[in-house]
């Protein structure tokens, strides 16, 4: 006993302090800066760098919604027309559209409005449904539960049924296999309910887009309330969309 | 057991790593696969991969003793069955299952001969499911789990055949996260492969990347700068003590043993840090590449590394003593979800699964490629095959690879960190065994006339490993079945792909 007092007493307070400024290692790859003025006429050397094809130039976009943040792109760009480490972990939207970057400033996710926040706003209880998720996306769902991110001290929390949940986080390309279990799912969520897509899989299917098994992630008959960017997505990014969402930012 | 040094194996022999041309490989009769494979079993060998190239079924060998491969064909000769080696060598009995769903030909004699992954995409969805095992008898109940399970956790369904809390047989299906993963590899856009292979198990991201690019560099006999090889090594590394640290962790919550939880869970963030320090991703994702690695440890971040190094691992050592000191702990660890070593050897399972089970597997030591050629990792064995055998093993690895990359760290060799890794030679096969946290990780590669790669298969250890998950619980009752399956944490999608 005197022993895990001692260890307790070690190890302190480790919870993030949050909202608030983060620190994030140097190299990490968040939300990018895009300079278009940089572009060169006729370069094309990010867009055929890009794996998911999630850029387009004249004038210089990318969509976040299928972006790995895997960095092929910064480094092809013989400009540095992308920056993806200005340290932006901010990458949550509430519009598919506004997932598309440009040069201008991002429309990051608002709140529900004022009927969903009455009801959501100080307790959200959520069941997460992989399909298809490579094990990245649910293993930083995962670390949002733990003593660093504390995802349960903002009146947030992952349930074990659909039935007790006010939402679904979705991972995951949606697998052909899973997209049935998904539905049903959905279906057992109370309305009125939310749908959060988490990482590039749920919101395009990512690496995995237009494979057979898969559907390109959440499906049209599943309405989404939030994208979180991301492959996977940093806990902070999660924890930044989660509470954007319930204006708690 | 006796184990000569001339293979009576007919096969072309090769090292990890490297490649052979296809028209070396010998092609013999299907009717000669059970006497291979029987041959194989009895002198120790281990099964890397059966699978179907065209008309033929490729058998791919390990020797650990003379840390060869060997690769043969057997040629079907326009039939669509083959006699099945699963009798003779149980460990063969996915891959024939998964060759039968993927291609239709038959196995005949294989003894459960159902569908891996139930691929709607190249099968009938309505086709009548295969019939799980049951049990039958007074007091005997049927427990259906999943595919969605009560928490954060990839899906698979679960299906336990009970007398009152006691299982008495446990059937896995999953198939639920088939993503098509290894199909993209050769068919995809090569611009994509590279984060595909990422993609396969999502915490085991450099263990794929590693193997996939090893694959290919194998095809192009590629040099990769030392330095890149012991970056590679070093992350690799991270990426095994960030998950079995974690994993350590996950163990104590589910025995409702908080403190563990959370310290070792809160010391898994620090590795991931360390590797976000690295290559920009919590999970190393973009660091390996084909001909090397992307990022290069800057002397700064060599000192950072060392700095959290030395600070987390007195606070490890002390958790790792607090928990396994803990009699709550230990009661409930020992003891529970034993696996025989008979099982392990005859079934094929790999990395700490099998190594808790006594079987001293590691490909880091048999087939060491990279980095593991020039430096040492023990291998970390324990005997009893239970939860806390399981356990004692990572802690055991966390330690090794600690120094491991301490040692790496101190005599970083200078220079390029990414050579040009050339183009694939034509008509080859290329091999690539990488020990990963989970254990060893297979890719295989084998390039057309034109010098392209046509197929790209990978085995993940979790599609050894599953079979254990399901052995340890018999005899055990449901609810000590989230803590033998957290002991293995094995992939759901890594074994669906």
């Amino acid at each position: 006993m005197l022993h895990l007092f001692k260890t307790r007493f070690q190890q302190g307070l480790r919870t993030v302090d949050f909202p608030g400024p983060q620190t994030l290692p140097a190299r990490f790859r968040g939300r990018p800066d895009l300079h278009p003025a940089l572009c060169k006429d006729g370069c094309r050397a990010c867009v055929d760098a890009c794996p998911t094809q999630a850029i387009t130039v004249d004038p210089l976009k990318i969509d976040l919604g299928r972006c790995l943040f895997c960095a092929e792109c910064a480094e092809a760009c013989p400009e540095r027309a992308i920056d993806f480490t200005a340290g932006h972990f901010e990458q949550s939207f509430r519009k598919r559209e506004d997932l598309v970057l440009t040069g201008e400033e991002a429309k990051l996710a608002g709140a529900l409005d004022k009927r969903m926040l009455s009801l959501f706003g100080r307790s959200l209880k959520l069941r997460h449904v992989a399909a298809g998720d490579c094990g990245g996306c649910a293993a930083e769902l995962t670390a949002l539960s733990n003593v660093v991110f504390d995802l349960g001290r903002f009146g947030v929390q992952f349930v074990a049924s659909p039935r007790h949940a006010d939402g679904l986080v979705i991972s995951g390309p949606v697998t052909a296999n899973m997209r049935e279990a998904l539905r049903l799912a959905w279906e057992a969520t109370p309305a009125p309910k939310l749908v959060i897509a988490v990482g590039a899989c749920a919101i395009s299917g990512g690496p995995f887009r237009d494979s057979p098994a898969q559907v390109n992630g959440v499906p049209p008959e599943i309405p989404v309330d939030l994208y979180i960017a991301g492959c996977p997505p940093h806990p902070l990014t999660v924890l930044d969309g989660v509470l954007r969402l319930l204006d708690r930012m | 057991m006796m184990r000569s040094a001339v293979s009576p194996v007919a096969g072309c022999a090769f090292a990890n790593g490297a490649a052979v041309q296809l028209d070396a490989v010998p092609v013999l009769p299907a009717s000669a696969l059970p006497g291979a494979a029987q041959a194989a079993r009895a002198q120790g060998l281990s099964l890397v991969a059966l699978t179907s190239i065209g008309d033929r079924l490729l058998l791919l060998l390990a020797d650990a003793s003379s840390g060869r491969l060997s690769a043969s064909f057997f040629d079907l000769a326009g039939a669509n069955r083959w006699p099945s080696i699963t009798p003779a060598w149980p460990a063969a009995h996915l891959f024939e299952r998964e060759i039968f769903e993927q291609r239709g030909l038959v196995p005949e004699g294989h003894p459960w001969l159902k569908a891996v992954r139930r691929h709607r995409e190249l099968n009938d969805p309505e086709a009548p499911e295969h019939p799980f095992l049951r049990a039958e008898g007074e007091g005997v109940h049927e427990v259906a789990v999943g595919p969605i399970h009560a928490g954060v956790i990839e899906p698979g369904h679960f299906r336990f055949q009970c007398f009152g809390e006691e299982i008495l047989h446990l059937e896995i299906q999953l198939g639920y996260q088939h993503r098509g993963a290894a199909q993209l590899l050769a068919q995809a856009p090569p611009a994509r492969r590279l984060a595909v292979a990422e993609s396969i198990a999502g915490d085991a991201a450099v263990g794929h990347a590693l193997a996939y690019c090893t694959a290919l560099e194998a095809l192009s006999g590629a040099r990769v700068p030392l330095r890149a090889q012991a970056i590679r090594g070093v992350a690799l590394e991270l990426e095994r003590i960030a998950n079995h640290v974690g994993d350590l962790g996950a163990l104590c919550n589910d025995v409702g043993y908080v403190p563990g939880s959370a310290f070792f869970g809160r010391m898994r963030g620090d590795f991931l840090n360390l590797m976000t320090g690295i290559s920009g991703s919590r999970f190393g994702r973009g660091l390996v590449v084909p001909g090397g690695v992307r990022f290069d440890v800057t002397p700064e971040q060599q000192a950072l590394l060392l700095a959290v190094l030395d600070a987390d691992e007195p606070q490890l050592h002390d958790t790792a003593q607090l928990v396994f000191s803990t009699p709550s702990v230990v009661s409930r660890f020992e003891g529970c979800g034993a696996v025989e070593r008979a099982r392990a050897e005859e079934l094929g399972f790999v990395g700490p699964a099998a190594r808790a089970c006594g079987v001293p597997r590691d490909a880091r030591r048999d087939h060491p490629v990279g980095v593991f050629q020039f430096a040492h990792v023990p291998v970390a064995v324990a005997e009893d095959g239970d939860v806390m055998a399981r356990a004692t093993v990572r802690w055991l690895e966390i330690r090794r690879s600690l120094r491991f990359i301490r040692d790496q760290l101190a005599r970083l060799p200078d220079g390029p960190v990414r050579r040009d890794p050339g183009a694939p030679r034509a008509s080859a096969l290329g091999v690539a065994l990488i020990e990963g946290w989970r254990g060893t990780i297979a890719h295989l590669a084998v390039t057309g006339e034109e010098g392209r790669v046509t197929r790209h298969a990978v085995i993940d250890p979790s599609f050894h490993n599953w079979l254990a998950v399901a052995l340890s619980v018999r005899g055990a009752q449901v609810s000590d079945f989230p803590l033998c399956n957290k002991s293995f944490n094995l992939s759901y999608a890594g074994h669906d792909l």
